[in-house]
């Protein structure tokens, strides 16, 4: 780049520098050349001096680190469901009867404000799990208790603001507009599954 | 132009409005824009930008390493241990902000000694100068408890050796320190108030930079010469001759800075403060970081408590009366052919108790400190003081432009004041 301007002043601007202007004006768009260089060098140093910055805000790796949760599925019995937590938040299992699942699947999609079917919701029929925060802003709904309220659909119901939830974990009434979300698990062993 | 709005000379019709009723665009382009500086500093002029560039790197990594930290004694040492292995770029935060701590007394270091070299503390710029010894104040107290929260060994003996100086004030001295500590020993309320001081103080030096800047553009800056700038021809903006200058210092300054933090980050630091601290054990060998040493030799040097720690703190307070002290109008030593030479050796008395605050008080240690702490002094309170009366200076250039642009012929009486061919 050196040798490019030490022989064609102001070559690198483009088509202007090739109608050969006087040596004054060379030397100006040479400064104007520097000038952008260093802008340049300037703006890509600062990104480098504020990336990590920015980057030690999220997750450090003992945080990423927790993001695996493992439950024992044999103790919950059939009718019961229990709440545990992955990256902080509570995660919904329950152990579904076979009234729960037969209505879960009879509802007929259409009618959903977030179409899902049941299938789609679980691996096994029986176990169904999902983060137990309401997708409307964030509280925890009641129903994983018998003496809670389940709300109209027999699931789970919002107190915040009167969201209800099917036995499948799917919107049926109130403001929140998403199904509660299914996080990404696998069964380790016939009761064992591994969040996350 | 409706009344009470200031009369704004710029174009942009944006900055235009905004400057009308608040004129920060006209005060910036007075101050660092045209601010007539006279136009033969050299590179020792830097220092003042870069230290401001290090406060303002130290606030940034602190804030960002305040975030992972945990002020509690049974948490404190883990969270930076966590900062320094989880936390993304946990470790280039830390190891910028504790090098940069270094980083900061060096150049405050040079600058200082700039300051003590061309006589930038005399008239008319001895509140500038003493608004500066105020900054190294608050510098050193900032510096001391962000040393204390990691909560290693030496964090914790470096807490107790300090907080119990103030233990040699007589009568009220036990009080005190237990009202500094917040107990008995040095303890976790210790540790919190020390968190809470260390996050408050920088912005207090903040606060008292702008005064030392505010300061510095009605006087004017000195210059290597140390006369006064007689009129333009002495004198460039400060955009662009010394924007750039400060630039090149501050790339060079930045080379060295990331050598340090890349390459030797624990070269400054005592290994023995990656040991937790523990209230038991004090180690074998103690020692201050690197910039407090020659405090610390001339602590050490008075086989008295009391007269260590009087001594120990004169040695900044006589910095405030400094103006005072030195008797001399010639304010560059350039023209100070004995002066010059003795505070060449006081520059050597400072290292020279570095070295000694460094040892173990022994033997030729303890010499040294002596003669070092006796010769710090007599430059203040004898050497200066004398030479004014005594000491011939060498004849004074005319003005600053004249040894500037060398060559021609005496010029006649008031030639200096008309505008150069060249400016």
């Amino acid at each position: 780049m050196a040798e490019t301007l030490a022989t064609h002043p102001g070559a690198p601007l483009g088509a202007e520098a090739a109608h050969g202007a006087e040596p004054e004006h060379g030397g100006g768009k040479r400064r104007d050349f520097l000038k952008l260089v260093t802008g340049a060098f300037a703006v890509v140093g600062t990104g480098a001096i504020v990336w990590p910055f920015i980057s030690s805000m999220n997750p450090s790796r003992d945080v990423l680190a927790l993001s695996t949760t493992e439950v024992d599925l044999s103790p919950i019995q059939v009718g019961q469901a229990v709440t545990v937590v992955w990256r902080g938040k509570p995660v919904f299992v329950r152990h579904r009867t076979q009234q729960d699942i037969e209505a879960a699947q009879q509802v007929p999609v259409s009618e959903l404000r977030d179409p899902q079917t049941d299938a789609q919701r679980v691996i096994k029929p029986e176990w169904l799990v999902m983060i137990g925060i309401c997708t409307h802003l964030g509280c925890v709904p009641l129903g994983q208790k018998p003496t809670d309220p389940h709300g109209d659909y027999g699931g789970w119901f919002c107190p915040c603001h009167g969201s209800h939830y099917d036995t499948s974990g799917r919107i049926r009434k109130g403001p929140a507009p998403k199904n509660l979300v299914v996080p990404p698990y696998t069964f380790t062993s016939d009761t064992q599954i591994r969040i996350g | 132009m409706a009344s009470g709005l200031h009369q704004s000379d710029f174009k942009n019709p944006v900055v235009r409005w905004i400057d009308a009723r608040l004129p920060v665009f006209t005060m910036m382009e007075k101050e660092y824009g045209t601010f007539p500086t006279p136009r033969n500093f050299n590179y020792l002029w830097n220092f003042g930008a870069l230290a401001m560039v290090t406060l303002l790197i130290m606030i940034a990594t602190g804030i960002f390493l305040a975030m992972n930290y945990t002020p509690h004694v049974n948490h404190a040492f883990d969270s930076v241990e966590r900062i320094m292995r989880d936390v993304n770029y946990g470790w280039l935060l830390r190891y910028v902000h504790a090098n940069g701590a270094s980083m900061f007394f060096i150049v405050v270091y040079v600058h200082i000694w700039r300051g003590l070299y061309y006589g930038s503390y005399k008239a008319p710029r001895e509140l500038l100068w003493m608004l500066g010894v105020v900054i190294f104040l608050l510098m050193m107290a900032t510096a001391f408890m962000g040393y204390v929260l990691p909560w290693g060994q030496m964090s914790f003996w470096g807490a107790t050796v300090i907080t119990n100086l103030f233990s040699a004030i007589p009568l009220v001295g036990d009080s005190i320190v237990t009202w500094l500590w917040g107990g008995f020993s040095v303890d976790n309320p210790t540790l919190n108030r020390f968190f809470s001081l260390h996050y408050l103080l920088p912005f207090v030096i903040v606060g008292v930079v702008f005064l030392h800047v505010a300061a510095l553009h009605i006087t004017g800056s000195n210059n290597p010469l140390g006369i006064d700038p007689k009129g333009p021809q002495d004198t460039v903006p400060f955009h662009p001759y010394y924007t750039v200058k400060d630039s090149v210092g501050l790339v060079a300054y930045f080379v060295v800075f990331a050598v340090l933090v890349f390459f030797f980050p624990n070269l400054l630091g005592h290994p023995d403060n990656y040991i937790p601290a523990n209230p038991l054990v004090t180690p074998p060998h103690i020692v201050p970081e690197w910039y407090f040493l020659p405090y610390y030799a001339i602590l050490r040097a008075v086989p008295n408590k009391l007269g260590g720690v009087v001594l120990m703190f004169s040695s900044i307070l006589i910095l405030f009366v400094l103006p005072w002290l030195d008797t001399s109008p010639v304010r560059s030593m350039r023209f100070r052919p004995i002066a010059r030479i003795a505070l060449l050796l006081w520059t050597v008395a400072f290292f020279v108790l570095m070295w000694c605050g460094s040892q173990p008080p022994e033997g030729i240690a303890v010499v040294l400190a002596r003669i070092g702490t006796a010769y710090y002094f007599a430059y203040f309170l004898v050497i200066l003081p004398l030479l004014g009366w005594f000491e011939r200076p060498l004849p004074l250039p005319e003005s600053i432009a004249r040894p500037v642009l060398r060559g021609g012929g005496p010029l006649p009486a008031g030639a200096t004041s008309k505008p150069m061919e060249k400016a």
